[in-house]
């Protein structure tokens, strides 16, 4: 793909720009000509009803839909420094998830030891050496503010972890592999609210370290934790800015209903 | 005044609806003691002929025309090594099919075809397989009346039961796992022999078992095929003292199985080999309870270990 120097000098500040994107559920036409940006190493999130279409844009990011025959994307997700189209039918799926990972709705451990699940992005990539797999899973674990709470039983299985601990090592296994954004699927819902307080506390925190797009159907937590919001309503992005604009100041009469309460 | 003549309606009604509650339950119960007192009386009465034939000799004795002597040792040994080439022929086959349907096949109309054809075959009757193993393994791959034979047969036989295990295993897995394993960028095949096969370890297992335990009580297809039913020798050893040390001329070697030795003492006019063959029959009967009992225990107890 050809690109004019200006857009490279735009691009130091955006990690991915979406340009065009519609998505099709073998005839239903799911997402329809989004255009937004995610600006490198800041929270954005994603709000709206539940159906209008923010889960599907979010699995785009690291071509979830692939694994489910009928689905159809269009348009481009440009990820950056290197430009690549990720959903162009040349990128393979598998090296987009490779730089894009996610963590899901509800805490999806593998039936193996706490060790064993920060360790699989590793191991798939084909890692073998203790060391360097003692130290990474260690590093992510600190990331993922678990490490004090593991570090002497590693070994145990990760489903005798609570839920809000679930969760932050399925957010260890997504940064041991150092991605270069972090998806996240509403990630507080299936947890309490002292839980959904840390994974907050958490998210805020990573930002220092990679992108973060995350799905949210609680309009408090995208104040909280993000620095930009998109407003989505039926498949299409309504409104999309700062966080504090989107949230104060709406432009769109129909965002502004959905923040104040009025409908959603 | 009229309520309670209401009250007392409503009483008799249950009174009456009660009693047909009632003689269902005689009736079911009646039905199921039916089958459990028919296979206790049956189990009784041969643990009562066959457990003073029961003894060290009787396992280490071949087949004789005296049937105080007479022993199952070339029936047991067949039955094991038949069953070792069940095992090794479905196992592989069984799980790498349920694998391929259930993830990697493209669901389309002739995948459907395929499934439903492979549950139906489960209840496709055994001699069926036994004609089909006599004509392809014996004449036309001239694998002969060996145990070679035999094995193969009974593997086509328990192979649906292992893919259908196999695939049930593999659908009980929740989507989120798959999908936690695919967003790390692992392959499909790095997701299912990292992930989808070992958690569905315990209910494929479980498959086999039940697969072997229906396989070693099998008749119908051996006997077509050609085993000895007086055999008086026992096939060569696996193991030998030179190299390579597993010796294979086994497989072909002719054999019989704990089945079959039974049918052939029933047979006899002497009352003596019915004792024989109840004491065999015994034997087979905790074989294959021991089998299902074992399945029982890995589907209790190792899918602790796992909960979604």
């Amino acid at each position: 793909m050809h690109e004019s120097t200006d857009v490279h000098a735009t691009s130091t500040q955006y990690k991915s720009e979406v340009r065009d994107l519609s998505f099709y559920y073998g005839e239903f036409n799911a997402l329809k000509n989004i255009n937004m940006v995610l600006h490198e190493k800041q929270v954005t999130a994603l709000i709206g009803p539940s159906g209008c279409g923010k889960s599907t844009f979010l699995r785009c990011f690291n071509r979830m839909h692939d694994l489910y025959p009928g689905n159809r994307y269009m348009g481009e997700i440009i990820l950056h420094p290197d430009d690549v189209n990720i959903l162009a039918s040349n990128v393979d799926p598998i090296e987009v998830r490779m730089r894009i990972s996610m963590v899901f709705q509800k805490p999806n451990p593998f039936p193996k030891s706490i060790y064993e699940n920060v360790a699989y992005g590793l191991r798939v990539r084909g890692v073998r050496q203790r060391a360097v797999l003692d130290e990474k899973v260690e590093e992510a674990l600190r990331d993922a503010a678990l490490w004090d709470e593991v570090k002497d039983r590693l070994n145990q299985l990760a489903f005798n972890l609570s839920g809000g601990q679930q969760q932050r090592l399925c957010i260890a296994r997504a940064l041991a592999t150092d991605p270069e954004i972090l998806l996240f699927d509403e990630p507080t819902s299936a947890l309490d609210p002292i839980a959904t307080a840390s994974i907050e506390e958490l998210i805020t925190d990573l930002k220092d370290k990679v992108t973060i797009l995350i799905v949210t159907h609680n309009m408090q937590q995208a104040a909280r934790v993000s620095d930009y919001t998109a407003y989505m309503y039926l498949g299409e992005l309504i409104e999309f800015g700062i966080t504090d604009t989107i949230f104060i100041k709406p432009k769109n009469k129909q965002t502004e209903d959905y923040i104040t309460g009025r409908f959603g | 005044m009229s309520n309670t003549d209401k009250l007392h309606e409503i009483r008799a009604i249950i009174v009456r609806h009660k009693r047909w509650d009632l003689m269902f339950m005689a009736v079911g119960m009646f039905a199921l003691m039916i089958a459990v007192l028919t296979f206790t009386v049956l189990f009784a009465q041969m643990i009562i002929d066959g457990m003073p034939r029961l003894s060290w000799d009787f396992f280490t004795s071949f087949p004789s025309r005296r049937p105080g002597s007479a022993g199952i040792l070339s029936a047991w040994v067949g039955t094991s090594l038949v069953m070792l080439v069940t095992i090794v022929a479905a196992v592989p086959m069984g799980i790498g099919a349920g694998v391929y349907l259930e993830e990697y096949a493209p669901k389309n109309l002739v995948t459907e075809i395929i499934e439903v054809n492979v549950t139906n075959l489960a209840g496709v009757p055994s001699i069926i397989y036994g004609l089909l193993a006599l004509g392809l393994f014996v004449y036309q791959l001239g694998f002969g009346q060996s145990i070679l034979s035999a094995g193969l047969a009974l593997a086509l036989l328990i192979l649906p039961v292992v893919i259908v295990t196999t695939r049930e295993a593999i659908r009980a897995i929740p989507v989120a796992i798959r999908e936690g394993a695919y967003a790390l960028g692992a392959t499909k095949w790095q997701t299912v022999s990292d992930h989808l096969i070992p958690y569905a370890a315990a209910g494929i297992l479980t498959g086999i078992i039940i697969g072997l335990a229906r396989a070693i009580g099998e008749t119908a297809p051996i006997i077509t095929i050609g085993a000895m039913t007086f055999i008086a020798f026992l096939p060569p050893s696996l193991v030998q003292t030179e190299f390579p040390f597993l010796s294979f001329e086994w497989l072909t070697s002719p054999f019989t199985v704990m089945p079959i030795q039974m049918f052939n003492w029933v047979s006899r006019p002497e009352e003596a080999f019915q004792l024989n063959a109840a004491a065999a029959g015994l034997v087979l009967v905790v074989m294959t309870l021991a089998m299902n009992g074992l399945a029982i225990y890995l589907r209790y107890h190792m899918r602790k270990k796992i909960k979604w």
